[in-house]
């Protein structure tokens, strides 16, 4: 039981990172990036092209080396997401629905398939590899490497949420969620905003891509996609458009998949989770913190 | 809109400049009522510069691939709801048809009813709960819908779990004629295909499909006067299936063997490309667009690394420079959404 618990809200925290993203993302200009978890495989390759390139002393400084590639890797991905933005979506905003959806998933085609050409379509092995001596805490087998990923993404998370609440830009944010005309003739410069959104949903986005890496020591072109799917998951359950709500529902997604795999078989653990989604849609669409679609970033 | 009006026809009774004479041919040519007839001869001629069983396999392919497109079209061109699982109706025609033809050992042809039952059941399914919802929501929801559709076939036994179904029975034998031989195959496809394509371009031009067409344009003038969104909606969805299905049926049978992988996302999203690219609503451009998505790797085979990156940016940039696509439907209001969109923007004051 309390493995089970664990084991949810460690994935729940991956998943958490990336709803983050997309739910960011929605609430300023009310699209659906699919290209989001694309950009989590980017950063996971991005990490790992950092790692290669800086041999072997690198990789024998573990987690310290770890951390600093994370942190680039993020600035890169960043960047990215902001590219992405720049050429795919900006020239569409005002058109119709469909095209930019339609546009979206060309992003993310280009993402993937743009990678496995670069880098070859096989899995790669990632450098380094989290190991630790597992503690037993209340009857739950906890690794130490589970333990600074998950202080990591809650740090990560804490930060962004002072962020959005405290800062000028997150104002911002918030603003042109509420009103993006009314912003704009506030004087908000609408468009670096927008930018600046995509940059810290993807870095958040390719921190998440650097730790799985780590994790699951193995990465590849299409490891963004299902997680993307999820971390949609993630945000509609907590309120799409909602900064806690993302949190909150990847760590309550990652509960129910852990939970449900245990009840119908893990080989069912992707379409159990893609039934919460279609259940929370139809019958709660507004997720768990709804209500508050007064302030939603 | 007088205004409009007016202007355009000022503009037509400019003389011609030399641009547009051969855009008036074009359009004479494309717009010819007897277009179809021309491509139908072109399919039937086929056979007699190339019959290897490779290009063969390769049109049939390429044609199946059309009757999907057909599909979608009627969901996404005719009534405008993005479904990134269309897909999983292939699967679901296929498995229905190979399942039951290889259980009963019936010709394939025999499983039809089931198989037509069987997707309108799925579309049920599938269109039923999510209909009412906004349309990036239903996108992600047939999404969802199509994994859960794989990894359903994946792990039941009775669509023989990863392994699939293999040596799937012939296609119908009458006597000594057997249907499963390449060539007859390819006609016979050749004429089912026809048949869907032509019904799916009448459905556009029905009563109904007008309703799609003012569902997709604006839902709440539709639903003021008088149409039953969700119900036309559905209906969309349904028909869309049951084309899906036809595809089904002809894929198990052509490969004889089906098995998941062959409905992953990546082929929803290609069929959904054939549609953007041919131009969504109209069926003439939607048979181009999947002929130019099926035919075109053939072509490419050196670039094969880059296919789907080629694919990806394709998409995007069809969408920011060209949205209705390459063949839009004729009458189409782009000229005046356009006029419309960018005014919008202006209101909005958001720089593009």
């Amino acid at each position: 039981m309390a493995q089970i618990i664990w084991d949810g809200l460690f994935v729940g925290s991956f998943y958490a990172l990336i709803a983050l993203g997309y739910s960011m993302v929605y609430g300023i200009i009310k699209l659906l990036n699919f290209a989001h978890g694309d950009l989590y495989m980017v950063g996971a390759f991005i990490g790992y092209t950092i790692l290669t390139s800086l041999g072997g002393w690198a990789t024998s400084m573990g987690l310290f080396a770890l951390i600093i590639v994370m942190m680039l890797s993020m600035v890169l991905t960043g960047s990215i997401g902001v590219l992405v933005e720049r050429l795919a979506y900006r020239p569409l905003r005002g058109a119709p629905r469909l095209a930019v959806l339609i546009t979206a998933v060309g992003a993310s085609f280009a993402l993937e398939y743009g990678v496995a050409a670069i880098a070859s379509p096989n899995p790669r092995g990632f450098p380094i590899r989290l190991d630790g001596d597992i503690m037993m805490v209340l009857g739950a087998r906890v690794t130490f490497p589970q333990i600074i990923l998950m202080v990591i993404a809650g740090l990560l998370m804490f930060g962004l949420d002072r962020y959005i609440r405290k800062t000028s830009t997150g104002r911002a944010m918030r603003s042109i969620s509420l009103d993006m005309k009314g912003s704009l003739l506030m004087g908000v410069n609408v468009n670096a905003v927008i930018s600046r959104t995509f940059f810290i949903g993807s870095a958040l986005a390719g921190a998440a891509g650097v730790m799985a890496g780590a994790y699951y020591g193995k990465i590849d072109f299409l490891m963004g996609f299902i997680i993307g799917l999820k971390a949609f998951t993630a945000a509609v359950i907590g309120g799409i458009g909602n900064v806690r709500g993302a949190m909150l529902g990847g760590l309550v997604l990652g509960l129910v998949e852990a939970f449900g795999s245990e009840l119908v078989g893990g080989q069912w653990r992707d379409a159990f989770a893609f039934g919460v989604l279609i259940l929370f849609l139809t019958l709660r669409p507004t997720g768990i913190l709804g209500e508050r679609v007064t302030e939603r970033v | 809109m007088t205004m409009e009006y007016k202007t355009s026809s000022i503009v037509t009774n400019r003389p011609p400049t030399k641009r547009k004479m051969f855009g008036d041919l074009m359009a004479r040519i494309f717009e010819n009522k007897y277009i179809g007839w021309v491509a139908l001869a072109i399919a039937l001629l086929a056979p007699f510069v190339s019959a290897s069983s490779y290009s063969l396999n390769v049109m049939t392919t390429a044609l199946i691939f059309v009757v999907l497109g057909a599909g979608l079209n009627i969901v996404v061109g005719y009534c405008g709801l993005l479904d990134l699982g269309y897909i999983a109706f292939l699967a679901v025609g296929a498995y229905t048809a190979g399942i039951l033809s290889k259980m009963f050992e019936l010709p394939v042809l025999f499983t039809l009813p089931a198989v037509l039952v069987m997707t309108i059941l799925a579309g049920l399914i599938i269109g039923a709960p999510t209909l009412r919802l906004r349309s990036d929501y239903l996108a992600i929801v047939t999404l969802g819908f199509g994994e859960i559709t794989r990894i359903t076939a994946q792990n039941l036994t009775i669509t023989g779990g990863p392994q699939g179904i293999y040596n799937i029975p012939s296609f119908l034998i009458i006597g000594d004629f057997d249907f499963q031989e390449p060539v007859i195959f390819y006609y016979l496809t050749v004429l089912i295909v026809a048949g869907l394509v032509l019904a799916a371009a009448r459905l556009g031009k029905s009563r109904l499909g007008r309703a799609w067409k003012f569902v997709k344009e604006d839902e709440d003038a539709a639903e003021a006067m008088g149409i039953h969104t969700y119900k036309v909606k559905l209906l969309a969805y349904i028909f869309g299936a049951v084309w899906g299905g036809f595809g089904g049926m002809l894929f198990a049978s052509h490969l004889t063997a089906i098995s998941p992988p062959s409905f992953l996302f990546l082929q929803s999203a290609l069929v959904l490309m054939a549609v953007v690219l041919g131009g969504m609503g109209n069926m003439k451009g939607v048979v181009v667009g999947a002929l130019i998505i099926s035919l075109l790797p053939e072509f490419l085979r050196d670039f094969a690394e880059y296919r789907y990156l080629l694919f990806g940016v394709l998409l995007i940039v069809v969408m920011v420079f060209r949205p209705q696509g390459l063949w839009p439907p004729r009458g189409s209001e782009s000229e005046r959404k356009q006029a419309k969109l960018d005014a919008d923007a202006l209101q909005n004051g958001i720089p593009r």
